[in-house]
């Protein structure tokens, strides 16, 4: 017996008799001899509960967590505080065990969570609409390629090197196969380099996808990449891989972005080893109905009562198959829900106080790093919570020796960008005390 | 019990506060300085302002509107609602789990590594697959990623002009979606008298532009496809590749693996087969898996072990590249892995057993009540299809809206839309019999309700929190956000 299988074979016998048959194997007579599996599953027998746990735990202590580190790391995953009340109403298996609300009238729970979230996405990016969440940041940012290629009947998308390189990885894949070609522009200081743009649009180009705060932490201005884009009659893209921004940085919206897609990670989702994290999706009222992805809108039951419902479906894979705007079935709701939760724990002046924390302790931590002598800026630019340093030694030595510290040292921006060796992008939340910032300085300092 | 129908933003009150923060301990930047005007937020934030308390009742009182798993049966065809057991839930939030930074270094992650690595040889193992990648975050995601192999494994061999998918008329909507996505034309066979694939009609439409063809089995009708060797060797002889739809692996762990049928490319869902939760919506996770000669085209990075060491390999030079962030739906993964440790080969191979017996007495109950258009041995699900082709009074929307009353989660209704009218009912195994009596019990009296009063199943449902919805005008005038 097993504990997830409530029929015993008395139940099995009742059921079988029914039926009219002896035995189960009259019910997979249907499965050819020749692709039978002939043979147990190599996998092990079933373990006890206890057993499993204490094994799993194993593997996890086998892992050094951020409560083991302090972390300094960021490069679109942020170790911010998560308020202890999103695990309480997430483990509410009201929510978690329920799908898709394909029923509305027993799934107001999870439509009405929708759309407070999208009008929570839809009011800090600046947008009209927002849609019910997308898998992640990246896939966000493709599928936003993708809309704005079917909305142009263009081929091509320019995106700025100073777009996380993941992203532009994810992008270059769907890209690749879905026979759009994809332009990357090189970076000027550290960011999108308008003049370099001006030459790289042209009339196939779809769309332009850029990052604010960009992937070395720098608040890129939108004014000129806002006015190129549009003069050429292509979509400006806008990532936002680090949303915790907005709660002091000017939308998207307000700059002129015709999508907006991002990485809603920080918004109370744990680190989780990069997964699950969900992605946004807003736009302008223009572009709703070519919105991909589920959409939640209001409506009235037949007694006249406010109700939420799954709407715009006629875009969507599951009625429109080939000719749909995109392939994607669910969203990540459980996500979205966290999001949604914290947004409205932290509130109106919760994010902004997060926002200037983060900006406040990076630049205290940027002050005191360039101040040790050891290291010197890369960009002279506007930052946010990331900033890029400079050293004589090898980024990689440098994080080697800060983990001796129990230091969750900078992303090693090398990886990615030929010719930044020895540049490290350190991230600083409002998690970090200034004693760990110091500790951190005064480690570097001695190296 | 009180009825509660209002939005956060309705119950925000200027200066309440939810969240505590300790006070910024270093010298505060001047926000005004560190940015040009142009950069910084004007507009006030349109964030809620409430207090501890209304945030925990609001989404409390949320959840009370909501129907899940926990909350009773739930045989939502195609989509697996299995019981999600807890113990997976506590081993996903293991802060050892949740607290690892995707970047840190591997030697500081080797616990989860490892256990990625072991499900990919998990799965590979119950699946007949050379090697699995667990990066895709969903079904469909799952899908895209193994139709961009199927691509990249042609092109590869420079036989580019292989741009077409076959599709049967059964399939999800899914599959010719994310054909189209991967930069496929797209050709849909209908399927002959018993939902089976259509041997002639296959065979007229393959020919070397072909690529592969997408294939559910069991299908979306619960039917096992009893010629998918001759249909598999038909594909292969024409060039092309054949994919597994894995929706429906439920009915067969340890009976038999899509790899030995024939299969080149899989995707499994996490969420159904794999008991993790559904999530109201996701996230769900859709690892992809391959035959040995597609291995090189799976996606970046690969889980390796070299020696002792768990790590993670870019360097593949035929890889489609990388399709999702980082590694996969690690949160999900750990459930599934738990779930495969617990239930162990008999245990699954049981779980497949009792997923089909419990269908099809459940098909045998009901068939004289409803309309059984194809009377078979069913394989984790089956498909009704209302009353019948002469009984149009009520429809299958009117069934499943009753159903709300007598407190059960409908079956999928309208699909596969092969099937007229279609309710497609997968009980899974986590269900006793008693469960599915009084599921059975309530059906029956809906098909009695049915001819007596017809009308108490038009205006169904009577006693949910909301009634039947307007969704025409919810499309025709979008209201998508809350506005003052």
């Amino acid at each position: 017996m097993h504990p997830y299988i409530p029929n015993t074979t008395i139940e099995e016998d009742q059921m079988l008799q029914s039926i009219g048959i002896k035995n189960t194997d009259a019910l997979f007579s249907d499965i050819p001899a020749e692709v039978r599996l002939t043979r147990k599953l190599n996998l092990g027998d079933s373990m006890s509960e206890l057993e499993l746990s204490r094994f799993v735990k194993g593997l996890a202590d086998k892992n050094k967590s951020i409560d083991d580190m302090v972390c300094f790391l960021g490069a679109g995953a942020y170790d911010h505080y998560i308020p202890s009340i999103i695990k309480h109403i997430t483990s509410r298996s009201e929510f978690y065990t329920a799908y898709t609300p394909y029923q509305p009238e027993i799934s107001q729970g999870t439509l009405q969570v929708i759309f407070e979230y999208q009008t929570m996405i839809a009011n800090v990016t600046g947008m009209d609409v927002a849609n019910a969440s997308m898998y992640d940041g990246a896939t966000a940012c493709a599928e936003a390629g993708m809309m704005a290629v079917e909305n142009t009947k263009r081929k091509s998308l320019v995106v700025s090197k100073s777009v996380h390189p993941e992203v532009r990885q994810v992008l270059a894949t769907y890209m690749k196969f879905h026979g759009v070609e994809v332009v990357e522009l090189d970076c000027k200081d550290g960011v999108t380099d308008a003049e370099a743009l001006k030459t790289a649009v042209s009339g196939t180009t779809a769309g332009v996808v850029v990052q604010s705060p960009n992937f070395f932490g720098i608040v890129e201005d939108l004014t000129e990449i806002e006015s190129i884009t549009h003069n050429s009659k292509a979509m400006l893209i806008v990532n936002v891989i680090d949303p915790i921004s907005l709660g002091i940085l000017k939308t998207p919206g307000e700059l002129g972005a015709d999508i907006v897609v991002g990485e809603g990670q920080a918004f109370g989702n744990s680190l989780n080893f990069g997964g699950p994290y969900v992605g946004f999706m807003a736009t302008t009222n223009k572009l709703m109905r070519k919105m991909p992805g589920r959409i939640v809108g209001e409506t009235t039951d037949i007694d006249g009562k406010r109700a939420f419902v799954l709407t715009l479906q006629a875009r969507e894979q599951h009625i429109r198959r080939e000719k749909a705007t995109s392939n994607i079935c669910s969203n990540q709701a459980l996500n979205a829900l966290i999001s949604s939760i914290y947004l409205t724990t932290m509130g109106k002046n919760g994010l902004k106080e997060v926002a200037e924390q983060c900006a406040s302790k990076a630049h205290y931590a940027y002050d005191q790093i360039i101040g040790t002598g050891k290291f010197k800026p890369v960009f002279d630019k506007p930052f946010f919570k990331e900033f890029v340093v400079q050293s004589s030694r090898k980024a990689s030595e440098i994080n080697a020796e800060l983990l001796k510290h129990n230091i969750l040292g900078g992303y090693d921006l090398v990886k990615d960008y030929p010719g930044m060796e020895n540049a490290l992008l350190f991230c600083v939340t409002e998690k970090r005390t200034k004693q760990e910032i110091d500790k951190l300085v005064e480690i570097l300092k001695g190296m | 019990m009180r009825e509660y129908n209002e939005l956060i933003f309705e119950i925000s009150r200027e200066g309440r506060i939810a969240y505590t923060l300790p006070a910024c301990d270093v010298p505060e930047t001047c926000i005004k300085s560190s940015f040009p005007a142009s950069m910084l937020r004007e507009k006030e934030l349109g964030l809620p302002e409430v207090s501890e308390v209304d945030v925990i009742r609001h989404y409390t009182l949320l959840s009370n509107k909501n129907y899940g798993v926990d909350t009773g049966f739930y045989p939502l065809g195609s989509c697996t609602m299995k019981y999600n057991p807890k113990i997976n839930e506590d081993m996903a939030s293991l802060p050892k789990f949740t607290g690892l930074h995707p970047y840190q270094p591997e030697e500081t992650a080797q616990g989860a590594l490892r256990l990625m690595h072991d499900l990919d040889g998990m799965l590979a193992e119950i699946t007949g697959m050379a090697q699995v990648s667990l990066q895709p975050a969903a079904g469909a995601h799952g899908e895209l990623a193994g139709l961009m192999i199927i691509k990249a494994y042609h092109q590869n061999r420079g036989d580019s002009k292989r741009n077409k998918i076959i599709v049967p008329d059964s399939a999800h909507g899914t599959n010719p979606a994310s054909a189209s996505v991967a930069g496929f034309d797209i050709i849909q066979i209908n399927s002959d008298e018993k939902g089976a694939v259509d041997i002639e009609a296959l065979k007229a439409v393959l020919n070397d532009e072909v690529a592969g063809l997408m294939l559910t089995n069991p299908s979306t009708l619960g039917l096992f496809e009893k010629n998918i060797k001759e249909i598999a060797d038909l594909v292969h002889e024409a060039g092309g590749l054949l994919y597994y739809d894995g929706a429906n692996m439920n009915a067969i762990m340890g009976y038999t693996r899509p790899g030995d049928m024939g299969f080149d490319v899989v995707h499994l869902n996490l969420h159904k087969t794999f008991s993790t939760p559904h999530g109201g919506g996701g996230p769900g996770s859709g690892p992809v898996g391959v035959s040995k000669k597609l291995v090189d085209f799976l996606p970046v990075p690969v889980i390796e072990k070299q020696a002792d060491k768990y790590v993670l390999n870019y360097d593949k030079p035929l890889s489609i590249g990388r399709v999702k962030s980082f590694y996969g739906n690690f949160g999900v993964i750990v459930r599934a892995y738990a779930y495969v440790l617990t239930m162990g080969a008999e245990g699954l191979k049981k779980a497949s057993e009792m997923a089909v017996l419990n269908a099809n007495y459940m098909k045998e109950r009901l068939k004289n009540h409803y309309y059984l258009p194809i009377d078979d041995i069913c394989k984790h699900e089956f498909v009704l299809s209302c009353f019948g082709p002469d009984q149009h009074e009520v429809s299958t929307l009117d069934i499943a809206k009753r159903l709300l009353d007598y407190g059960y989660h409908p079956p999928t209704i309208y699909f596969p839309l092969i099937v007229d009218s279609a309710i497609m009912i997968e009980p899974t195994e986590t269900e006793s019999k008693e469960t599915m009596d009084k599921f059975i019990d309530a059906m029956i009296l809906i098909a009695e309700e049915a001819k007596t009063n017809p009308e108490l199943l038009k205006s169904a449902p009577h006693n949910t929190h909301v009634r039947r919805l307007d969704e025409v005008k919810a499309a025709r005038t979008p209201v998508l956000k809350w506005s003052k």
